[in-house]
């Protein structure tokens, strides 16, 4: 057993945990952030994705021990207040999802890339970072579209909110 | 996944340490490798040892043309490297190709050449750049650090602490990607220097990565993709599996040896 301790949506929290205990579980089981979820045993779905110390990760593929110390957003952590993020609005807007298994991680990896590309994203560009996040449902085009649409507004926001 | 004991190191020394007193230890750095493989229970390390908070480890330096790449930087970081991106392009083009942006934020270039996975990126820009591989004890050259599949001339408690090369003249590297994984069905990195041309193989052969000294020779007299035409690899020697038969990987070598050269030619 190990003693992890880490911020997770701004929240200090910590825990005795076994040393083999993945981060998703974690965040699921002690946190109850079941927003977070697993849709496979092979670190390639990227349905677990969370930021941890503003990266995108795939929470599956890291111990909680590894992570302690570190700054943790989930999807639960996106919203502020009642409002949702605007990568959330978009993919409401856009249809960016059906059964919705996939969707925190997409949007976790999606507020990423747009963190990493700002108002530089063209179609092709997403559908290569989405590389890692696997939709069985979509067919990725309003995904795409949700995504383009979010960065357009975050950007044009930035630049309002800069002059 | 088994139950494990984990350890933090803040440097290159306690982890050699926290090894030592350890029964069935492992090092585990971006766990990108290490940790599916101890989901699926092919691994079982009774200790594992984080060299993740190591900062001597970390960053990307460039000297002129003299490269130093620390061991625990990871893919995403020598993508993105602007300094790297203007003496040695074909590595970060490389870097930035591995796996999806998610394993890049973590998988790091010491854990990829010590598992010397056999459809790892990596060991074949090592092999092209002529890379000297340091460790904790030594400094092995690429050509002797990389043994077989899987296999390194890595002792079991030697770690990793960076790589060093000079940088080419010109380099690409061009992967045909597995679909499903993104590991390289066969990925070719060429570089081209004062010293001749060189080209490291990965994805396609038998025993892992290796350089293709035929073409080397044929692109020292001359450098186009035209002077590969006539050249083939042994389809003997290369892989086959559910993804691809030998015969379409000796194919498939040709083929992105090609593009690379064509890419800087
Ligand atoms: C979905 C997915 C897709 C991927 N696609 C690709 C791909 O396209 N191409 C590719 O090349 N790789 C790919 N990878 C693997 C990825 O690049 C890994 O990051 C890399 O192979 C291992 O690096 P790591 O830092 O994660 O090592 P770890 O998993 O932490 O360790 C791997 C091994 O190396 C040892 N080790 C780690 N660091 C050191 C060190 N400094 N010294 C000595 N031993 C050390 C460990 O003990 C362990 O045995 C993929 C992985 C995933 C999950
Ligand atoms: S659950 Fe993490 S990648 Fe599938
Ligand atoms: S919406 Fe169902 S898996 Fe993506």
């Amino acid at each position: 057993m190990s003693k992890v301790e880490m911020t997770v949506n701004g929240r200090t929290v910590s825990a005795e945990v076994e040393d083999r205990t993945l981060l998703v579980n974690f965040l699921r089981e002690n946190l109850n952030l079941t927003g977070t979820h697993v849709g496979c045993d092979t670190s390639q779905c990227g349905a677990c994705v969370v930021h941890v110390d503003g990266k995108a990760v795939k929470s599956c593929t890291m111990l909680a021990a590894q992570a302690s110390g570190s700054e943790i957003t989930t999807i639960e952590g996106l919203a502020a207040g009642g409002e949702l993020h605007p990568v959330q609005a978009a993919f409401r807007e856009h249809h960016g999802l059906q059964c919705g298994f996939c969707t925190p991680g997409m949007i976790m990896a999606a507020t990423d890339m747009i963190n990493r590309y700002g108002g530089k994203l063209d179609e092709k560009t997403v559908r290569a970072e989405l590389d890692g996040n696997i939709c069985r449902c979509t067919g990725y085009h309003n995904i795409v579209k949700a995504i383009l649409a979010a960065a357009e507004e975050m950007s044009g926001s930035a630049k309002v909110a800069a002059e | 996944m088994y139950e494990t004991h984990y350890h933090r190191a803040g440097s290159v020394d306690e982890a050699t340490k926290l090894m030592a007193d350890a029964e069935g230890g492992k090092y585990v750095a971006g766990g990108q490798t290490l940790i599916p493989t101890m989901k699926q229970r092919l691994a079982a390390p009774d200790s594992l040892i984080d060299l993740r908070h190591i900062a001597d480890l970390k960053g990307v330096t460039v000297n002129g043309k003299d490269v130093r790449i620390g061991a625990g930087t990871p893919h995403a970081e020598v993508a993105g490297s602007t300094q790297l991106q203007a003496v040695c392009p074909g590595i970060c083009y490389l870097a930035g190709h591995i796996g999806d942006p998610h394993v890049r934020h973590m998988g790091t270039i010491g854990g990829s050449i010590a598992n010397n996975d056999p459809a790892a990126d990596y060991p074949s820009a090592m092999l092209a750049l002529d890379a000297t591989i340091h460790t904790s004890k030594r400094e092995i050259s690429a050509g002797d650090f990389f043994i077989g599949m899987f296999e390194t001339a890595l002792e079991e408690d030697e770690i990793v602490t960076a790589v060093s090369f000079t940088a080419p003249d010109k380099c690409a590297y061009s992967k045909f990607p597995n679909p499903a994984s993104r590991y390289a069905m066969a990925g070719v990195f060429v570089a081209k220097s004062g010293d001749g041309v060189r080209v490291g193989v990965t994805g396609a052969g038998m025993d892992g990565v290796f350089r293709w000294e035929e073409a080397e020779a044929a692109l020292a007299s001359d450098f186009s993709a035209a002077a590969l035409d006539g050249l083939s690899v042994n389809a003997g020697d290369m892989l086959e599996d559910m993804h691809g038969s030998s015969e379409y990987r000796a194919n498939l070598v040709k083929v992105m040896a090609k593009r690379a050269v064509a890419a800087i030619s």
